[in-house]
């Protein structure tokens, strides 16, 4: 299908298919892109997305099919081709040197290998330039490392613009963004538009899509099942496109809070490396009720989750588990408590990965009967136990003796929540508990926490995602470089007025104490 | 004191800085590979053969610099070993560093022996001889001790500049740097993670190796079983104790050889007759120990170190 | 090319790549024999004939096996927990230097009784010689690879301190050497008359305990969690740091009964030359069985085969014994390189 008529085709895809083991990932997809046109490629996780655009970029080989850019073959396989083509791409994980400036960054792979030298003044020149043009504003000798996540957006964006890309491919670029900051980035792209870039631009959020795009491409289960012009569409339709069905959105039924289960008052944790500690931290998890933190990522969430599970302690202000400060915090003194844990990272800190699901099960309750005595385990009732989480949280698995490795992300969450949840926690702790999953999984997930909440649990839920924050929790605070705003009943704040104060207005003036940054 | 006395000598300052040249070598071959990304326990081994083919290259009737290329050469190739195992292949860094350094050993233990069936002592050869640098070598201290060394140690220093403008001054630098940082940069900006990581490790093999000539070539002047004597190891720890900057790890490793110097001199002291000799010997191994500790909470260790990298992973 | 990944590899992958890479090591002793002027069908015939031809040749690799069946359970162990021990070499001289101090008459007790108690003091002097690096790592973050690493040259320069000093034999005649054990510390032979000491039973049943430590118990089952993924196990409550501690105590002893098992069961007493590298053969023996116990046992076998087999070999056919290196070290390389085939495909585009 081609962009609307008489605009000059600069990237056409034909037929593209690409297969990972038994998963069609992308099912002969074919698309153009017209000059000064956003496309916007929307689908949910797990739709193919990335993958295409990869492809696109040369990090994946196509199993079928072919790219052409301003008429040319794309030579497969090689993002050196794509850049050379005038492909720019700002990946979902910033590809980044924390250990360089952000003008090396730029500078790398742009002279050759062995040119001898780097060339950096006139490239100091062309950055600044283009930081003006396009609005990107970048202290080119700032470290990687210590920027905000923010700047290193704007440096991965330069880095593409620097080359002279003509076309730029970002993938999910307001994942990690405030509201303010995401007007700044579409303020970038309009201009970048204006000049004859040609935008794709992945998103699942409808908003934005409907904001910044001209054309809406729909993938689902890597086929694209729909193109429309955006003027043409609304949220709903495009929403039905996406998953195929209506979405329904989480219900909370109307419940009076109970008595706080957690709190904490006045808490500082120490920094650690690039990741804030909190700082005055002053909360309370309260029974029947679940707590929604939104912030930009970076700001703190780690430390928060880290104390609440049992990984971190304070260095001042106190901690208190109904009333009393706990004798002594790690994370079997958490699990003692009754918290529940679901981590932000499933594959990193909430599985083994060459465990068998049987031993992921046990993970945190090896140590306690009837799973072993004495030292020794009991591995009928690890795997009786196994067998029940798979059943009742419709774990799709080959069964309790496979390697959790081979399970989708979503199955491998299920497996995390059930092992949580089987525990009858008091408080739970959800880290990004929907991350990366499909909308079914999603669904079940969030169902689950909402009655965890209904029996009496107190929830946690950290979320970068402000809608789904917003859906979800009774009460919000807003974390920002490890402060704590006060908290917003349900219904009393809109997007923009979250997204002030995780832009960090609001918080008063800065909060000074010796002491609190170091360690 | 004795200890004084001894440090204020030209001959002992000359001794440190001929001690510190092969580990210099060596530690900014080890420095380039852990730069990319990829930790090389293979320099022990590799030293090894560096040795024994610089020396053997010699022995045989060919020229002191046609040595160290011989032995350049074949580090290179043990190198490339490693290189293909564990970049590509991304399989252990430890079990195959630690293979190829048996393998290594091994192989020049054989080719000793096969060579020199019968020898019971090593045969000798002419190494390199001190070049007094005209002017420079007539300054009080710091001549003798810096300026009438052997050619190869002039290299030494002069490598330890040149490392050092090209990993911060160059395209290639950065790219390295960058493969050791994050290998996906690397990636994005249409360069391949692959060769710089293995070109690194081939080219720091090769340094590994001409430090361990050095040993046969201008310090001892004949091979023998066990001569590297843990140097390898030793270097790894300058690595860390330099916090992965060439400038730093060499004034790491001119200090530790001024220790090992020192320790030669204090045996001969009144006080080498009450302690057993081997508490000398043990100095330079606790030394690097103590360097480790020191050092390990603050360097900033390349953050992809160790991390294999698989173009395109899932 | 990348790599991806096969979820069922099939039955030819998994046992076709490993005898492939027998055969690369067969391939690469060939060459060597070649290189060394001799024929290669009978260097290798000399060297299975010299491992495996006769009991005595048996024997002979049986009581080379056993210090490797040590040494290879003690790495096992480490690397199940990602702790890289490669100083066996100096638990080894740990426990050898224990043996001869409660051996040669400090300790009036019957045999029955004298030995457990020397291979327990032993095992804690292996773990304490490993817990020193460990504790550096927990502690200060100390990478242990160098430092287990140094402590070997730091041992043996001990050993050698005390072999010149506290520990010679006054009846040496100048060598550096320990004193001879008395009788009662001397561990027996299995079947007398046969040429094969208790020493070996002892390593088979330690392959047996590792083997049930690290399928039954909740150690074992730590252990693998910790060196799989360390910061899941952390964020399970699972204490990392003590269950590195645990299996140093429990590598460092294994190691430390290589060197009892040389002393008591074989040499009689301490020299400096008492381990050639048992410590390291120990990596190579362990990596090749996939960090098993019990194939630790069959791999221990296999090694100390090529060492054996090469040693008589090289006496006849003039091949420099060194091959049993070359071949050792390129088994290890050309297996894990197999392996990971086993369970990945190439993609060259």
């Amino acid at each position: 299908m081609a962009p609307e008529t008489g605009a000059e085709v600069v990237l056409r895809l034909d037929g593209i298919t690409k297969r990972f083991g038994p998963l069609l990932a992308n099912d002969a997809i074919s698309f153009g892109l017209g000059k000064g046109e956003v496309i916007a490629l929307l689908g949910e996780n797990g739709a193919g997305k990335t993958t295409l655009m990869n492809i696109l970029f040369g990090h994946y080989t196509a199993d079928e099919g072919t790219v052409e850019v301003f008429g040319r073959p794309l030579p497969p396989g090689h993002p050196r081709a794509a850049l050379a083509a005038g492909v720019g791409m700002v990946h979902q994980h910033f590809t980044l040197a924390d250990n360089m400036t952000a003008l090396e960054n730029i500078l790398l792979g742009t002279r050759p290998l062995l040119a001898p030298r780097l060339g950096a003044r006139a490239a100091r020149a062309k950055v600044a330039r283009l930081s003006r043009d396009f609005g990107l504003a970048v202290h080119p000798d700032a470290r990687v490392g210590a920027l905000s996540v923010g700047e290193r957006q704007r440096v991965e964006i330069l880095k593409a613009l620097y080359r002279d890309a003509r076309i730029l491919i970002l993938d999910e670029p307001t994942a990690v963004l405030t509201p303010q900051e995401t007007s700044a980035l579409f303020e970038t792209l309009r201009k970048a538009v204006a000049q004859g870039l040609s935008v794709i631009f992945i998103s699942h959020k409808l908003g934005e899509v409907m904001e910044i795009s001209s054309r809406v491409l729909v993938l689902r289960h890597g086929r694209l099942v729909g193109e429309v012009a955006t003027a043409d569409t609304d949220r709903h339709r495009l929403a039905e496109m996406m998953v195929g069905a209506e979405i329904a959105a989480p219900r909370l039924s109307e419940r009076a809070p109970g008595p706080a289960l957690l709190t904490l008052s006045e808490v500082d944790t120490p920094r650690r490396g690039n990741a804030p500690g909190l700082r005055g931290v002053t909360l309370a998890l309260r029974a029947g009720q679940i707590t929604g933190l939104a912030g930009v990522s970076g700001n703190g969430q780690t430390a928060l989750a880290a104390l609440i599970g049992g990984l971190e302690t304070p260095v001042r202000g106190s901690m208190e588990l109904d009333g009393a400060p706990p004798a002594d915090w790690s994370p079997r003194a958490a699990l003692a408590a009754a918290i529940a844990r679901i981590p932000e990272d499933r594959h990193r800190t909430g599985t083994v990965a060459d465990f068998t699901l049987t031993e992921n099960a046990v993970l945190e309750s090896y140590a306690d009967a009837p799973f072993s005595r004495r030292g020794w385990m009991n591995w009928r009732a690890a795997e009786d136990f196994a067998r029940r989480i798979i059943a009742t949280y419709d774990v799709r698995c080959p069964g309790p003796a496979a390697r959790i490795r081979l399970l989708s992300g979503g199955n491998m969450q299920k497996l995390i929540l059930g092992r949580a949840l089987e525990a009858e926690p008091r408080i739970i702790l959800a880290n990004q508990p929907v991350r990366g999953l499909d909308i079914g999984a999603v669904t079940f997930v969030q169902n689950r926490l909402i009655a965890a909440r209904d029996k009496g649990a107190a929830v946690l839920l950290i979320s970068e995602d402000l809608d789904e924050v917003m859906a979800l929790s009774d009460v919000i605070h807003v974390i920002y470089e490890g402060r704590l705003s006060p908290a917003f009943p349900r219904g009393t704040m809109t997007p923009a007025g979250l997204g002030g104060w995780m832009a960090g207005h609001g918080f008063g003036p800065e909060y000074t104490r010796g002491g609190a940054d170091a360690a | 004191m004795d200890i004084l006395e001894i440090i204020l000598t030209a001959s002992f300052w000359a001794a440190a800085v001929r001690i510190a040249s092969p580990l210099i070598f060596a530690t900014l071959g080890e420095l380039i590979c852990e730069r990319a990304g990829v930790l090389n326990l293979g320099i022990e081994g590799i030293m090894v053969i560096g040795a024994f083919t610089g020396w053997m290259t010699v022995y045989l009737g060919f020229g002191l610099w046609t040595g160290v290329l011989v032995a350049m050469l074949a580090g290179m190739l043990f190198g490339l070993v490693h290189a293909t195992l564990t970049v590509p292949f991304g399989l252990s860094q430890h079990v195959v560093g630690l293979g190829v350094t048996l393998l290594a050993t091994a192989t020049a233990a054989f080719a000793y022996r096969l060579s020199l069936p019968e020898v019971t002592s090593p045969p000798k050869i002419v190494p390199f001889q001190p070049l007094p640098v005209p002017g420079l070598s007539e300054l009080p201290l710091i001549g003798p001790a810096f300026f009438a060394q052997t050619p190869l140690t002039y290299l030494a220093f002069v490598l330890i500049a040149v490392v050092s403008v090209v990993l911060y001054r160059t395209p290639l630098g950065l790219a390295l740097r960058a493969a050791g940082e994050n290998p996906a940069s690397v990636e994005a900006q249409g360069l391949s993670v692959t060769a710089m990581r293995m070109g690194a490790v081939i080219v720091g093999s090769g340094l590994m190796a001409i430090g361990g000539a050095f040993l046969t070539m201008s310090a001892f002047s004949s091979f023998f079983f066990e001569m590297v004597n843990g140097r390898g190891w030793i270097c790894i720890a300058l690595v860390v104790f330099g916090a992965w900057r060439p400038g730093k790890a060499a004034l790491g490793a001119l200090l530790f050889a001024a220790f090992d110097a020192l320790q030669v001199r204090l045996q001969q002291t009144p006080m080498g007759a009450y302690v057993p000799y081997q508490v000398f010997l043990m100095v330079p191994y606790i030394l690097s120990i103590l360097a480790l500790v020191l050092m390990s909470r603050r360097a900033e260790v390349p953050a992809a170190l160790m991390v294999p990298f698989n173009k395109g992973e899932r | 090319m990348r790599l991806e990944p096969i979820a069922n590899p099939s039955l030819v992958r998994r046992v076709g790549l490993p005898a492939a890479a027998l055969a690369l090591t067969v391939l690469m002793a060939s060459l060597l024999a070649l290189l060394a002027g001799a024929n290669p069908f009978a260097t290798l015939g000399l060297i299975v004939k010299g491992a495996a031809g006769s009991k005595f040749a048996l024997l002979e690799t049986l009581n080379r096996a056993t210090p490797l069946i040590f040494t290879g359970l003690a790495v096992a162990v480490a690397f199940r927990a990602k702790l890289w021990n490669i100083g066996a070499e100096a638990q080894l001289y740990a426990g050898a230097i224990v043996t001869v101090l409660l051996g040669t008459g400090a300790l009036p007790l019957p045999s029955a009784l004298l030995l457990p108690v020397i291979a327990l003091a032993a095992m804690v002097a292996g773990a304490l010689v490993l817990l020193g690096p460990v504790l550096l790592k927990t502690r200060a973050g100390v990478d242990e690879v160098v430092t287990t690493l140094l402590f070997n040259f730091i041992m043996l320069l001990f050993v050698s301190l005390l072999l010149e000093g506290p520990l010679k034999d006054p009846m040496g005649m100048g060598w550096p050497k320990s004193p001879a054990l008395e009788k009662a510390a001397r561990l027996p032979r299995i079947v007398e008359g046969l040429r094969l000491h208790w020493g070996f039973a002892l390593a088979i049943l330690s392959a047996l305990a590792v083997w049930v430590i690290q399928t039954r118990t909740t150690l074992g089952y730590e252990i693998r969690a910790v060196g799989l993924n360390a910061e899941a196990a952390r964020f399970a409550g699972i204490p990392v740091g003590r269950v590195m501690i645990k299996t140093a105590v429990l590598s460092g002893g294994l190691a430390a009964l290589a060197g009892f098992s040389e002393v008591a069961g074989l040499k009689g007493n301490l020299t400096l030359d008492l381990s050639p590298g048992f410590g390291y053969t120990g990596i190579i023996v362990a990596m090749l069985a996939l960090l098993n116990p019990l194939g630790v046992v069959l791999s221990a076998i296999f090694v100390a085969g090529v060492f054996v087999g090469a040693d008589s070999m090289s006496r006849a056919a003039g091949v420099p014994t060194y091959i049993a290196d070359i071949l050792t070290a390129t088994a290890l390389l050309t297996m894990v390189l197999a392996i990971r085939l086993t369970r990945t495909k190439i993609r060259w585009r």
